[in-house]
């Protein structure tokens, strides 16, 4: 199989810092990878590399077979880039952004206006389209982004968090876009902080954390690291936790987990179910609620890290630093 | 090291060629052009505001200073445009900065474009608004009663020795744009302190009518040069001396800027994801 983005060993640091502290990936061609990570993870800083807008200080990249390096200029003829905050010009309309990213690609005047009223149609942005993006919505914003990266078909996609500080609305529109582009056989790398966007949008998962990959794998392989199911049972009455967390303890081989009037314990195999439902029954104890359920992205990366994914960030732009 | 997924790609280029940077040049200045189109604001800076500092000035001080208004007009005129021109750099960095916090320099660079494409598009962009703005100022200037006293060559060698200057601060602006936080802090900058830059110096009034301790800063200052040698050339007086100096300073400014700009920029581009996310 053929890889569309390899790097090995690679590293960049910021001061005394290291933002990605060498990273071996490898993104097979036509596939959608997503990279999962809190914020400070490194997500961003892999994908200016291999956007050819960072320049590492140790290992190698290559993009579509060029070195991102020695053949920057190759690899930005394969490459499109939708970053983390919208990088259209908001004081051109929908339109205007279009045509100037078809001229700049060097299409012609009729040719790239063309292209925009294809893209302005497909991404439902045709009653926008002469109005200034400035006026814009945020999800209005980041689909006009990503139309701006998909004038010249690129055989490459970097998403940087696309659908962060959107509303869920947008979030699943701009997902339904992203799919449709997948299936033309684009490959895409996607950075995104929600377990939720990984799972439903990613073939493959790459978790990282500190600048480091700490696992990867499908969606459903990485969910199989971790308990696959747990077992949730909610008491009606607080004196009779404790002998719940016995029975469960009984029938489990993990040891049960007390928060409140839940106790949790791992649940590998359902007929653990027929058993635990007799042995309550037998011990006379009413329960509130029973459920079954199974892990998500965000137990996989608590698994892995010992700490929560954060489930909301803050949206500040990056801040610089200035001499004034 | 072999790459592990080599493969030629015939099609693609190695390098971008100067006629398509060129080409690229001139798409964004079309874009920085277009801008105007939808921010009346930003049209009425270029085309209302020297108009209003020229009335204003004019009508005000214009019966103190110089008498009467029209005769005023002929020793302020040059220097508007001057003062003008030197504000409008201003935008430069402004619309740097823009680009820069916005993200939209980040697309730029990652499409298979001239690396000096965005900065050459900026500064050709800004040619066109400057020459709109004297070509304006001399509109208005014929209308009040100014009269050319050299001839064609005169007001055309006036129009490319302030172009050069204009080019020389648009550096100074370029590097305020990098190191600017966000546009606002840009324009914060530029205007104060370009107020005392433009207002102290021979724009308005003789530096003779000036304390002493002042005059040497208003003779040493490039405005000055560059206001007076613009009178000789549409009025009368001296033209060479104080020409070569505003060349001078051209040069100099933008030997000095011209690579710090571009040092601060590149480190800035390198140091970007440093305080941001991920």
């Amino acid at each position: 199989m053929s890889h569309a983005i390899v790097t090995e060993g690679l590293v960049k640091r910021f001061g005394t810092t290291k933002a990605v502290d060498g990273v071996d990936l490898q993104v097979p061609t036509g596939r959608i990878l997503g990279l999962l990570g809190p914020n400070g993870a490194g997500k961003t800083t892999m994908v200016r590399i291999l956007a050819t807008l960072l320049r590492p200080d140790a290992g190698r990249a290559w993009v579509g077979g060029f070195d991102v390096e020695s053949q920057a200029h190759q690899v930005r003829q394969l490459i499109a880039l939708t970053g983390q905050y919208a990088s259209v010009d908001g004081k051109l309309t929908g339109r205007e952004n279009l045509i100037l990213v078809g001229r700049l690609l060097g299409l012609s005047r009729i040719a790239s206006r063309r292209r925009a009223e294809e893209l302005l149609e497909t991404f439902a942005l045709g009653d926008a389209a002469g109005r200034a993006a400035q006026t814009y919505s945020g999800g209005m914003k980041r689909r006009l982004d990503l139309a701006a990266s998909l004038v010249a078909h690129p055989r490459i996609l970097f998403l940087d968090e696309p659908t962060t500080g959107l509303d869920p609305r947008a979030r699943k529109d701009l997902w339904q876009l992203i799919r449709q582009r997948a299936h033309g056989g684009t490959t895409v790398l996607l950075t995104t902080q929600y377990m939720e966007e990984a799972d439903h949008l990613a073939e493959e998962i790459v978790v990282m954390d500190s600048g480091r990959i700490i696992a990867s794998g499908t969606p459903d392989q990485l969910k199989a690291r971790v308990a696959t199911r747990s077992l949730l049972v909610r008491a009606v009455k607080a004196s009779d936790v404790a002998r719940i967390q016995r029975v469960l303890g009984e029938v489990s081989e993990d040891t049960p987990e007390v928060r409140k009037l839940e106790v949790t314990v791992g649940c590998p195999d359902s007929s653990m179910l027929r058993s635990l439902m007799r042995r309550l029954d037998e011990a006379k104890i009413e329960v509130d609620e029973l459920i079954l359920r199974t892990a998500t992205l965000d137990d996989v990366f608590l698994a892995l890290t010992g700490r929560p994914l954060e489930s909301t960030r803050t949206e500040e732009p990056p801040t610089e630093a200035t001499i004034q | 090291m072999t790459p592990p997924n080599s493969r030629v790609d015939a099609e693609l280029q190695s390098h971008v060629g100067v006629r398509a940077g060129v080409e690229q040049t001139f798409t964004l200045a079309w874009r920085s052009l277009l801008q105007i189109r939808h921010n009346p604001w930003e049209l009425g800076d270029f085309s209302i505001q020297p108009i209003l500092f020229l009335l204003l000035f004019l009508y005000v001080f214009g019966g103190a200073i110089a008498g009467s208004p029209v005769e005023y007009l002929h020793f302020m005129l040059p220097g508007v445009i001057v003062m003008n021109m030197i504000f409008v750099t201003v935008y430069v960095g402004h619309g740097l900065n823009t680009d820069l916090t916005q993200g939209v320099f980040d697309r730029l660079r990652s499409l298979p474009i001239a690396r000096w494409a965005p900065l050459t598009g900026r500064i050709v962009a800004d040619i066109v608004k400057q020459a709109w703005c004297i070509l304006l100022l001399l509109t208005v200037g014929l209308l009040l009663g100014f009269r050319i006293g050299t001839s064609l060559v005169g007001l055309l060698i006036m129009v490319c020795l302030v172009l050069t200057m204009a080019l020389a601060v648009s550096w100074i602006m370029v590097l305020v744009g990098v190191m600017a936080r966000d546009p606002e802090h840009v324009q914060l900058f530029g205007f104060t302190t370009l107020f005392p830059v433009t207002f102290v110096s021979n724009v308005f009034v003789p530096a003779e009518t000036m304390p002493d301790w002042l005059r040497p800063v208003v003779a040493a200052n490039p405005v000055s040069h560059l206001s007076q040698a613009a009178r000789g050339l549409m009025v009368s007086g001296p033209v060479l001396e104080p020409a070569l100096w505003s060349l001078l300073w051209s040069l100099a400014i933008t030997a000095v800027f011209a690579p710090l700009s571009v040092w601060a920029l590149s480190r800035r581009l390198e140091g970007r994801s440093r305080t941001g996310p991920g």
